[in-house]
């Protein structure tokens, strides 16, 4: 079982690094043209003509007039138009497709259509909007009851900003239509995700349409939904082109258009008796932008969320998805979580000062273990390793000694530190996995004793190939190069589901480790041998109530206990960060040295989130931060000392003990910065991130 | 004279056709078809498009063409049959530095325009030398680990 840790060289290693891999942009493909997309310039309006100059022999416009299905690109619910259905609902929003070989000519064709626009007046603040596109709730013991008792009720409002992926490599697709099929090629998370919204859109039946999964520079959750929409354009666009057509965005335009971390406004409060907090009443709006995208299951995870690791006999939860003129936000690693988990964990910082306790003591005193009720009624099946964990995040960081010594500073410069202790629930929320899901993989054997993976998962740089390869090979008991896994591509491999929600190693890996077993026990060499698996559903769990929230939600949660230290210079407000140190359990890692790239890299954009990726948009529903020079990520200089860590606590039903791990350490980064800058500036903050701007007003506010 | 800009690519003296105020990272990528140079942000930023010119690392998308006329420029298709990148290679392998590998071009010659100029360099340093490159995946520890390991074993090659 050890040897399942023990690091190897990626599978993708070569190609990637001699520059030989080909990423969609860098496809070359016979009679191949462009395609770039027109788009509103307003938030909210109705198209009363548009203008198009004589286009050039070659050159062509693709709109709604050209989808044959439906101009309606399927992802949860199905309101995201592929082309404008005449509205515009965001800055940003596709209207058309301008096709044709040089690019250079396209940009100017598209510098010369004047669009005419009827404005109205845009909804951009989440709170005024009164349009909700989901609203859930749940309730645990006697809330109310607890709230009339105490001697002390605690309210505050937190907030959230936006997140952008920036994953290096922008959304690009190419589409090509030949004798009635459609195929769709590019950077995209869950090739099956395409697969159905390409279907839709150009009314074909299933077997006409072929998603292939190519080379991908990262994604982090932003190419879960959006491919399924520029998917769908280029489609459009090949089928009347009669050439493949390629659109890959530009930077500016993929941080405009494309989905983001969803803003949230998180009101908290707590019934205090005796010191002791006897009740939590959440109410979270997560701001879900024009469309709905992945918005529904995202404000789920967040309110499944919204007290955190820790466990009161009384909670309340509500919460709501709303709609604004604004870019339609969607899948982030993290998914929901990051923001209740911000909130939680900063209120109970406040809750601890405010009763003259000591925030971890407090946070320990309601930290969950194996056998407590859940939020939702649910319960912790499995031992929950903080103890273990804490121990080594604090003899790394130095956090309790560390913590004490900085309260009181006044001098120019000031360090602070803080704690975070986040969980991310593994796999789908809910029944997702056996109700629509319902995953198959394939493990194909050849004559030459090779064995080809057969399913949908797409390594996007989290190491899935390397994975999967690893547990195939040490299942059947043969060398990894025995084993082939390629890109997928739909004609050839069965939907296993999307690469999301930290679900592909605990349950594709399972069942590819269960094909394994079966095609051991068949093996006869030299002999083509295919076997094929199903998605099981554990039995431990109690059933999940999606109308009611209640049960439990996931089989299991990935762990995580985070420390970030700063040092703060009063007069400029520059926060430097001294360190980010986080301990996790994500079962077994398999292979350690991936996983813990997975953590170091997580951390670092978790730390982004709470310090220094601010996005905002004007008055007028412009993002002003849509480029890399004014949207800022940290660079290799801007966390000196990053050390992150895991433990091994086996997860029973996962692959080789594993479970789920890419999203856990986005979670928790942002609430331990902020808690560090409260304790640096001895002060309680609400909101990430935390800015310069922010430290500086905080500095001014405590002088009057 | 043909009035075309011609240059060393990779070794090879060549001739482009493009105007002289073109960007280098188009030049290479469409005309020359080296689609290891990146492209992430056409603005400078990001470095995924980083090509050495005369040795010097240089963001490819703010660089005119008409601005290297008879220079060396190396990309990452050059530089990667060279025994130093055998080192590097195997050092970012060893700390499986490559995760979407879509800045570790740009990232790899990075890190040779540092070790050429400093062949021991502290972390610090390191930190430092390869700040002009953006990785959003790895938290830039195991790049900044290759980077000490090649210094350590590759010796006497820079």
């Amino acid at each position: 079982m050890d040897l399942i840790n023990q690091s190897v060289k990626k599978w993708d290693h070569d190609p990637k690094i001699s520059g030989a891999a080909k990423y969609v942009d860098d496809l070359r493909i016979k009679d191949m043209v462009h395609g770039k997309i027109l788009r509103s310039t307003i938030a909210s309006g109705t198209i009363k003509e548009i203008r198009i100059p004589t286009l050039p022999e070659g050159y062509l416009i693709v709109d709604q007039h050209d989808i044959p299905g439906k101009n309606n690109v399927h992802i949860v619910d199905d309101d995201s138009p592929c082309y404008s259905d005449g509205t515009v609902n965001f800055v940003g929003e596709a209207i058309l497709m301008v096709v044709g070989e040089d690019m250079k000519v396209l940009d100017k064709i598209l510098s010369e259509i004047v669009v005419v626009y009827e404005e109205h007046t845009p909804v951009l603040d989440m709170m005024k909007s009164d349009v909700i596109f989901y609203q859930y709730g749940y309730t645990k013991g006697d809330p109310d009851q607890a709230f009339q008792e105490a001697d002390q009720i605690l309210d505050e409002t937190f907030t959230t900003g936006y997140q952008e992926h920036i994953y290096m490599e922008v959304q690009g697709m190419i589409g090509f239509y030949k004798d009635g099929k459609s195929t769709v090629r590019g950077s995209m998370q869950c090739p099956y995700y395409v697969h159905s919204a390409v279907k839709m859109v150009m009314g074909l039946p299933d077997q006409q349409v072929q998603i292939i999964q190519d080379e991908m520079g990262g994604a982090f959750g932003g190419k879960e939904d959006y491919p399924s929409i520029l998917g769908a354009q280029v489609a459009v666009a090949a089928k009347k082109a009669g050439r493949p057509v390629k659109c890959v965005l530009d930077r500016r335009e993929d941080i405009t258009c494309t989905s983001k971390r969803h803003p949230a406004t998180m009101h908290y409060r707590a019934a205090i008796k005796d010191k002791k907090i006897t009740a939590i009443d959440a109410y979270a709006v997560y701001d879900c932008g024009a469309f709905t995208t992945l918005s529904k299951v995202v404000l789920q995870r967040g309110l499944i969320g919204a007290t955190g690791v820790y466990t009161f006999d009384n909670i309340r939860v509500n919460g709501k998805g709303v709609r604004t003129n604004t870019t339609p936000n969607g899948a982030f690693r993290g998914f929901g979580g990051p923001q209740t988990f911000f909130a939680i964990e900063m209120f109970m910082n406040h809750i601890a000062r405010a009763i003259g306790k000591d925030p971890f003591e407090l946070k320990q005193q309601y930290l969950s273990k194996k056998g407590d009720i859940t939020a939702t009624n649910g319960l912790y099946h499995f031992d929950i390793p903080f103890p273990e964990m804490i121990e080594k995040l604090f003899k790394e960081s130095g956090y309790p000694e560390k913590y004490q010594q900085y309260k009181h500073q006044t001098g120019r410069t000031r360090k602070g530190i803080g704690l975070s202790l986040t969980y991310h629930g593994c796999g789908f929320t809910g029944a997702g996995e056996r109700d629509l899901i319902k995953g198959v993989v394939r493990l194909k054997k050849n004559y030459n004793d090779t064995v080809e993976i057969l399913t949908a998962g797409t390594d996007m740089g989290q190491g899935l190939k390397t994975a999967f390869v690893k547990i195939v090979a040490q299942t059947l008991g043969v060398p990894m190069h025995q084993i082939i896994i390629a890109n997928p591509d739909t004609d050839r491999v069965p939907n296993s589901g999307p690469t999301a929600a930290s679900r592909s190693l605990m349950v594709v890996g399972k069942l590819l480790e269960r094909a394994a077993v079966k095609l051991k026990d068949i093996w006869v060499s030299e002999e083509e041998q295919e076997v094929e698996e199903h998605y099981v559903h554990p039995e431990f769990t109690i059933p999940w109530d999606t109308e009611n929230f209640q049960g439990d939600p996931y089989p299991d949660n990935s762990w995580s206990a985070n420390v970030v230290e700063v040092e703060i210079d009063t007069l400029t407000g520059v926060a430097d960060i001294v360190g980010a140190w986080g301990v996790y359990d994500v079962g077994t890692p398999v292979d350690k040295m991936i996983v813990i790239g997975q953590m170091e890299g997580g951390l670092l954009q978790a730390v982004g989130y709470g310090s220094m990726e601010l996005m905002d948009a004007n008055n007028k529903g412009v993002i002003r931060n849509n480029s890399l020079s004014d949207y800022i990520i940290p660079t290799a200089m801007d966390v000196p000392v990053l050390k992150t860590d895991v433990i091994n606590n086996p997860y029973v039903v996962g692959p080789f003990g594993g479970k789920g791990a890419g999203e856990l350490p986005a979670v928790g980064g942002a609430p331990a910065y902020v808690a560090a800058m409260e304790s640096a500036l001895g002060i309680d903050l609400h909101h990430t991130p935390f800015s310069q701007e922010d430290t500086l007003k905080a500095l001014e506010a405590m002088k009057k | 004279m043909s009035g075309k800009i011609t240059f060393i690519l990779n070794n090879e003296k060549v001739e482009s056709n493009g105007k002289p105020s073109d960007r280098l990272l188009d030049v290479l990528r469409n005309e020359f078809e080296l689609t290891g140079v990146k492209c992430g942000c056409k603005e400078g930023e990001c470095g995924a498009c980083s090509v050495l010119i005369d040795g010097v690392l240089a963001n490819s998308c703010v660089v005119a063409l008409g601005s290297i006329h008879n220079c060396h420029v190396t990309t990452i298709e050059g530089y990667s049959k060279t025994k130093r990148f055998e080192v590097l290679s195997k050092a970012y392998a060893n700390f499986s530095a490559v995760q979407c590998g879509f800045c570790i071009p740009g990232m790899v010659l990075a890190s040779e325009a540092l070790l050429s100029h400093n062949p021991h360099p502290t972390e610090a340093e390191i930190r430092e030398g390869i700040s002009g490159n953006l990785c959003r995946c790895t938290g830039y520890n195991a790049i900044v680990h290759a980077i000490q390991k090649a210094a350590e074993e590759g010796n006497g090659l820079w």
